[in-house]
């Protein structure tokens, strides 16, 4: 007599295709799964608590290593957060140049899943192409601030220092070559077969659902449901950029695959729009209170020393009242939530984090699927795990 | 092993053990181990542009057991701890460890609760390279430090003593 | 919807639930009594009026040494009508317990199991409460303000 008996495998935490130090325990019915249970916290690093400690700009490097793919858009939304608790204006020439920043760290961001994504279904070249280009972007983050990961390039009240020469350059010139390659990367994945028969159909999950769940970003568009942060709260200026909201339709693998593709075009007309119609002006906002005076002053005036040695070792005190500010990062709603108690230091600083919350669909999205199915859902889920377990 | 107390330190043995380093060192298969945003890096350092291929180390075993070097690239929590040094006792001999970035070196920026502080507590660790996350151009002198450090390896006198 | 409509239309149904009501840089936040919280969540989400279907962040804090020591904080929002709220629920420092709100939006699950883990506030009705980010065994609840950060 037939007895069906199901068996536990473990997947991970060190896995090549997990993306980062992620655990499934699934159970398995021969080759289908009957339940997935994640399993995380393996890079808790205690990071909402380090920030408690740590003064308002003290805390902007800490949130480079947040959702490590896509370090400036989490500096974005935590500056937001600190603009809007304080009510600071920021000037336009900041705001275009943080609009284009993060608009070439969500391209930046989106080559990287498309590399290791289709890594993981088989499909081994799109990795070594779309990171020749997200190489690109880097070198162009490294011309700004002085680093490639982990940029901490906006402060509050605006960005740490101008956009070097040379810059506008070199990105016209990324620009340019750029929609060619994404018809590249089109070329190997489209229409492919192979792809189309792993993606899909598959870890498909309805608008009502998402919703419920909370999903946040293209797996979100990828159900049909019209929502972007960037259309619906605009922030940083983006209500006067032409853009489109890329919408999927099934909300399978293959559709978050279409919405993701979709949006780098999306992204390279923005940052082409945003070089278009730079203004001139300050970059930082004139607020002795919080801002720091830009640097070419500290160095030559003791005033602006004495002002940025008081603002860097004490911070600056910020009136006691709580926000929640959001910004539509490349994962989805990455919102910070403040707590002030009129200290320098953050009360509470909750990280509203989308792959965290996206993730918890994943058993929802497995079950019933096979083994090499999670794989290809795990991946077009696009998690980082320290957004996860921060 | 029983030729050196035949043959003595001899110019056959230091060749011999010249030429296990040389092919040791020219094809480090590093295990698959990337924790946290210095993975970013190590990857990238896989990739065309700054291609690890020519040191012979572009496959990053998923395996521990098919890989001689486990290059930890970022933070290691209490929680992933004991499937670290699984992982490292996986790896069979000779194997050597590489604490890449700030934190798995130190703990990095992360003095908490749920942080160890540094690889180097619980595994023996050959080459640090420190950074928040190392260049992958940092990654390779690193690499390169490691082969020589293996260049210089006079096991044959360990065995043969 | 103001803030002040908003408070008239949930006096309609909950007359005593809403201790508090304020508005800080744009965002309205209502204090209200933990006993009320689940039913005025399934009369948010389901009523047209509201209709706050999504749960965008569900966190606590602790507000040591002062007591009520604990506070569990709602934000919904509503896609249709582009409009945010957030909840506010005061918990006893020994001992605090809320009603789970996973049966209204499922999103609550993991985010009720990360705030037992590090702040050790119970979620009754959760279906699968234990910790999520700390290992099994941890003992203590590290984002609490008697916590030390070096552990």
């Amino acid at each position: 007599m037939a007895n069906r008996e199901t068996m536990i495998i473990n997947m991970g935490p060190q896995h090549p295709s997990t993306h980062g130090v992620l655990r499934i325990i699934l159970e398995l019915d021969g080759e289908v799964v009957v339940k997935a249970t994640p399993d995380i916290g393996f890079l808790h690093r205690g990071l909402e608590k380090l920030a408690e400690s740590k003064t308002y700009h003290q805390c902007i490097p800490l949130t480079d290593r947040l959702d490590y793919v896509a370090g400036m858009s989490n500096n974005l939304a935590y500056v937001l957060a600190v603009e809007k608790l304080i009510g600071l204006e920021v000037p336009p020439r900041a705001q275009a140049i943080r609009v284009l920043l993060c608009e070439l760290q969500r391209i930046a961001s989106h080559l990287f899943w498309l590399g290791t994504h289709a890594h993981d279904i088989g499909a081994m070249t799109p990795l070594f192409y779309a990171l020749r280009e997200r190489d690109e972007i880097l070198f162009l983050f490294e011309m700004v601030c002085g680093s490639r990961l982990t940029p901490s390039y906006f402060r509050v009240g605006g960005l740490a220092q101008d956009l070097p020469e040379g810059f506008e350059d070199r990105c016209r010139e990324f620009l340019r070559g750029f929609p060619s390659k994404i018809d590249e990367y089109e070329t190997l994945l489209t229409e492919n077969p192979i792809w189309i028969r792993r993606t899909q159909g598959v870890g498909a999950i309805s608008a009502d659902e998402a919703i419920q769940y909370g999903l946040s970003g293209p797996i979100l568009r990828a159900s049909n449901v019209n929502w972007d942060i960037r259309k619906a709260y605009p922030y940083s200026g983006y209500e006067t950029y032409e853009f489109e909201i890329p919408i999927g339709t099934n909300g399978d693998v293959y559709d978050r695959y279409r919405v993701r593709i979709a949006e780098m075009r999306q992204s390279a007309k923005i940052v082409e729009q945003a070089l278009d119609r730079m203004p001139g002006g300050a970059v930082l906002a004139d607020n002795p209170k919080y801002v720091y005076p830009p640097k070419w002053k500290v160095q030559e005036s003791l005033e602006a020393l004495i002002h940025h040695f008081h603002l860097a070792s004490e911070g600056f005190p910020v009136p006691p009242g709580e926000v929640y500010a959001s910004i539509e990062s490349p994962k989805g709603e990455l919102g910070f939530y403040l707590v002030s108690d009129g200290t320098p230091k953050p009360f509470r600083f909750r990280i509203r984090p989308p792959s965290f919350i996206n993730l918890s669909a994943l058993p929802k999205m497995v079950e019933g699927r096979l083994v090499a199915d999670v794989v290809a859902i795990i991946g077009s889920i696009d998690i980082v795990l320290a957004e996860i377990d921060r | 092993m029983g030729i050196t107390s035949h043959l003595g330190d001899t110019v056959f043995t230091t060749a011999l053990e010249w030429l296990v380093n040389w092919a040791r060192r020219s094809s480090l298969w590093p295990a698959g181990f990337g924790l946290a945003c210095c993975a970013l890096e190590m990857i990238v350092t896989a990739a065309a542009r700054y291609d690890l291929a020519r040191f012979g180390m572009e496959v990053f075993r998923p395996s521990p057991r098919q890989a001689d070097l486990m290059i930890v690239a970022g933070t290691v929590t209490k929680k992933m701890l004991p499937a670290v040094i699984r992982i490292y006792e996986q790896m069979p001999e000779p194997k050597w460890v590489i604490a890449m970035g700030a934190c798995a070196s130190t703990g990095g920026v992360f003095d908490t609760y749920a942080t160890v502080q540094g690889i180097d507590q619980y595994l023996p660790v050959d080459v640090y390279i420190p950074g928040c996350p190392p260049r992958p151009e940092a990654l390779i002198y690193g690499i390169l430090k490691l082969h020589e450090k293996i260049g210089q390896d006079r096991w044959l006198q360990r065995a043969g003593a | 919807m103001n803030l002040q409509e908003t408070v008239d239309q949930i006096r309609k149904k909950f007359p005593d639930a809403i201790l508090e009501a304020s508005s800080f840089r744009e965002e309205d936040t209502l204090r209200v009594r933990a006993e009320d919280l689940l039913p005025l969540c399934q009369f948010l989400r389901d009523t047209p009026v509201f209709a706050f279907d999504y749960l965008v962040d569900l966190c606590g804090v602790d507000r040591y040494p002062k007591e009520p020591r604990f506070e569990v904080v709602y934000l919904l929002r509503s896609m249709k009508r582009k409009a945010m709220l957030r909840l506010k629920v005061a918990l006893p420092g020994d001992d605090p317990r809320i009603g789970s709100v996973t049966a209204v939006w499922k999103g609550a699950d993991w985010m009720e199991r990360e705030a037992y883990d590090l702040l050790g506030i119970r979620f009754e009705g959760h279906p699968d409460l234990r910790r999520i980010l700390l290992t099994p065994e941890w003992q203590g609840h590290p984002l609490r303000k008697d916590y030390p950060l070096r552990g």
